[in-house]
């Protein structure tokens, strides 16, 4: 990591509010964030704490109703389509459901190519195409071999999720944001994708936003931590700082919540 | 030595597949759990376990297929039963199952009132309202959930009531045998420690004599069961106590499995998650010998031959080429 820390993603009182009347509801209240670039931000709290729509602001895909979004120092403008799909080529997603992700009548080769065409290679030989496709698949350990010519629901949700890994490899967006990536796949798979979440930003240097319910999760992936609850964000700080020395009882309720095999799992706090 | 509530012995079950191709999802799986002792089902995702859980309830439909082996429940055989017979003096009063997605077990027209008068008239239609009532509200309560929940339609309860409801609905004929099939992976973690603790009460009252708990999270099989077994490809890979599994796996698959777990402790940064490579194999297909034996890394040419399941002393057994010694010893310098 350099030793100067370089702001990619900052916000200053960003609120987003629901209906109005009585149906009121505020999803996200005066939040204040830095995110740095290179680091791997986890964003924690339970359901309904407003992880999901804090990220939809990020990615510019609901309006704020309050405060702004600074992208590397300058203030954040998607006013037009033309500025969104600028700031979009900058940030990507990766979302909970892989099965709703792909587009279901295209096929792998179809998704990937995409990818290059996006990055400017349309004009590139075919064979060059196939061989930087096989490179991002052989990155997510898939073999590309064996994922030409098939859509994207004849594969396991593992392997759906390791696919859009590989599209984001081939992005290379600056800002990648992973909402529950791994909360519908098993254990097993659960460990490849973290391990490749890890490895893409480190070869890359991308900003790794990762949101999630589990804490151990974001201890696991993240350099820091950011603790949700009921739309504030009520604790933030290093990973270890944050899950090892919890100054909220929020937090300290959060790591309660998840089942320990090494420490006594204290069910009566609930 | 108490009493074995469920015995089940050499299980085999399909699926016929539209193309006639017989695919087994569970294969010779023999499994025993006693009065007050819980047993948790460990493996990836396609590896047979819903299956083996549907196939446990004695009540086959189209596509699965029952093939062999028996289910012996109290010191019931229900493997010969009519399916009617099944459904009536079997499901829900003997066994009973909690599905993965409660969302879509309830209807969403009824009142959870309704549904349970529902499930408490198709086996006794003697009772009435007035006594479907009291029963409901007493298990309610002395489950932790808030009586008003009767009287509400499933769409006004959050994912976690609804779970729990369905919980409680599913036990509220004081089955012998409960089925937890993944009942917290579509909840977030406050929510699957309730289900968990209502779960653990369960047992603890008494309302249900023994549990099978499904779930590919080894964290809280080790909190909630007595015994884990681990499936792959429709075997049983190892069987053992729940400490036995997690702290000290024999097969190399388990122990591939453990190493995947992620707890929030203190030194869990320094280490690397070992995530198994490869994924299950096609089982229209299966390999000849050991299962796991592509994806493994301790591979031997005796892999290809036939592999059959060790008993060890206590109670613990593995299916694996190599000793006890081999595979300890193989650990020691692989990590």
């Amino acid at each position: 990591m350099a030793t100067e820390k370089k702001s990619c993603l900052s916000g200053s009182g960003l609120t987003k509010v629901f209906g109005f009347g009585r149906q009121r509801t505020v999803a996200v209240d005066h939040v204040d964030f830095d995110f740095y670039e290179g680091e791997i931000i986890s964003i924690v709290g339970e359901s309904g704490s407003g992880k999901t729509t804090l990220a939809k602001m990020l990615l510019g895909l609901i309006s704020t109703t309050e405060g702004d979004v600074y992208f590397q120092g300058q203030k954040r403008d998607i006013s037009s389509q033309k500025k969104k799909q600028e700031y979009w080529k900058s940030t990507q997603a990766i979302f909970q459901d892989p099965f709703s992700s792909y587009n279901i009548f295209n096929k792998v080769d179809a998704v990937l190519l995409d990818c290059i065409h996006m990055r400017g290679g349309r004009k590139l030989p075919y064979a060059k195409k196939v061989e930087l496709m096989a490179e991002a698949c052989s990155f997510v350990n898939l073999k590309f071999e064996e994922l030409t010519n098939k859509y994207p629901f004849e594969l396991s949700g593992g392997q759906m999720q390791r696919l859009m890994i590989a599209r984001i490899f081939l992005l290379k967006p600056k800002i990648l944001l992973a909402d529950e990536p791994t909360s519908m796949i098993d254990a097993c798979s659960r460990a490849t994708i973290l391990e490749l979440l890890k490895q893409l930003r480190d070869e890359t240097g991308m900003t790794l936003i990762f949101i999630t319910h589990d804490i151990g999760l974001a201890y696991y992936v993240s350099d820091s931590v950011y603790i949700m609850e009921h739309g504030k964000i009520v604790e933030h700080g290093s990973a270890d700082e944050v899950i090892l020395h919890p100054k909220e009882t929020y937090t300290q309720r959060l790591i309660n919540d998840v089942p320990k095999i090494y420490e006594e799992w204290d069910l009566s706090t609930v | 030595m108490s009493k074995v509530m469920l015995e089940v012995k050499e299980l085999t079950t399909k699926y016929i597949t539209r193309f006639g191709e017989d695919v087994y999802a569970v294969d010779h799986v023999s499994l025993k759990v006693e009065e007050g002792k819980s047993l948790g089902i460990a493996g990836e995702s396609g590896c047979g376990k819903s299956t083996l859980a549907l196939s446990l309830m004695g009540y086959y439909f189209a596509p699965l297929h029952y093939t062999s082996g028996e289910i012996i429940i109290n010191g019931r055989n229900i493997t010969k039963l009519d399916p009617d017979d099944v459904r009536k003096s079997v499901l829900g009063t003997e066994i009973a199952y909690i599905p993965q997605a409660a969302m879509n077990a309830l209807n969403p027209t009824q009142k959870v009132i309704n549904i349970i008068e529902d499930v408490v008239k198709a086996h006794d239609s003697s009772k009435n309202k007035k006594d479907i009532y009291d029963l409901a509200k007493k298990s309610f309560e002395v489950l932790g959930l808030p009586a008003e929940v009767l009287q509400k339609y499933p769409v006004e309860l959050s994912g976690g009531m609804k779970q729990r409801t369905v919980i409680a609905i599913s036990v509220i004929l004081g089955p012998k045998v409960l089925i937890a099939d993944e009942p917290s992976s579509a909840l977030d973690v406050t929510s699957q420690k309730m289900v968990i603790k209502m779960l653990r009460n369960l047992m603890e009252n008494g309302y249900v004599k023994s549990m099978i708990f499904i779930t590919h999270e080894l964290p809280l099989l080790y909190n909630v069961t007595d015994d884990i077994m681990v499936m792959y490809a429709g075997q049983i890979l190892e069987k053992g106590s729940a400490k036995e599994a997690v702290f000290d796996p024999l097969h190399p698959y388990s122990k591939g499995l453990m190493g995947s777990i992620i707890v929030p402790e203190a030194g869990l940064r320094d280490v690397k998650l070992t995530a198994i490579p490869g994924v299950p194999p096609n089982l229209k297909k299966p390999p000849a010998g050991c299962r796991f034996a592509e994806r493994c890394k301790y591979v031997r040419p005796e892999c290809k031959a036939s592999v059959n399941l060790h008993e060890l002393e206590g109670g613990r057994a593995y299916r694996c080429v190599y000793s006890e010694d081999e595979l300890r010893e193989a650990y020691k310098n692989g990590h």
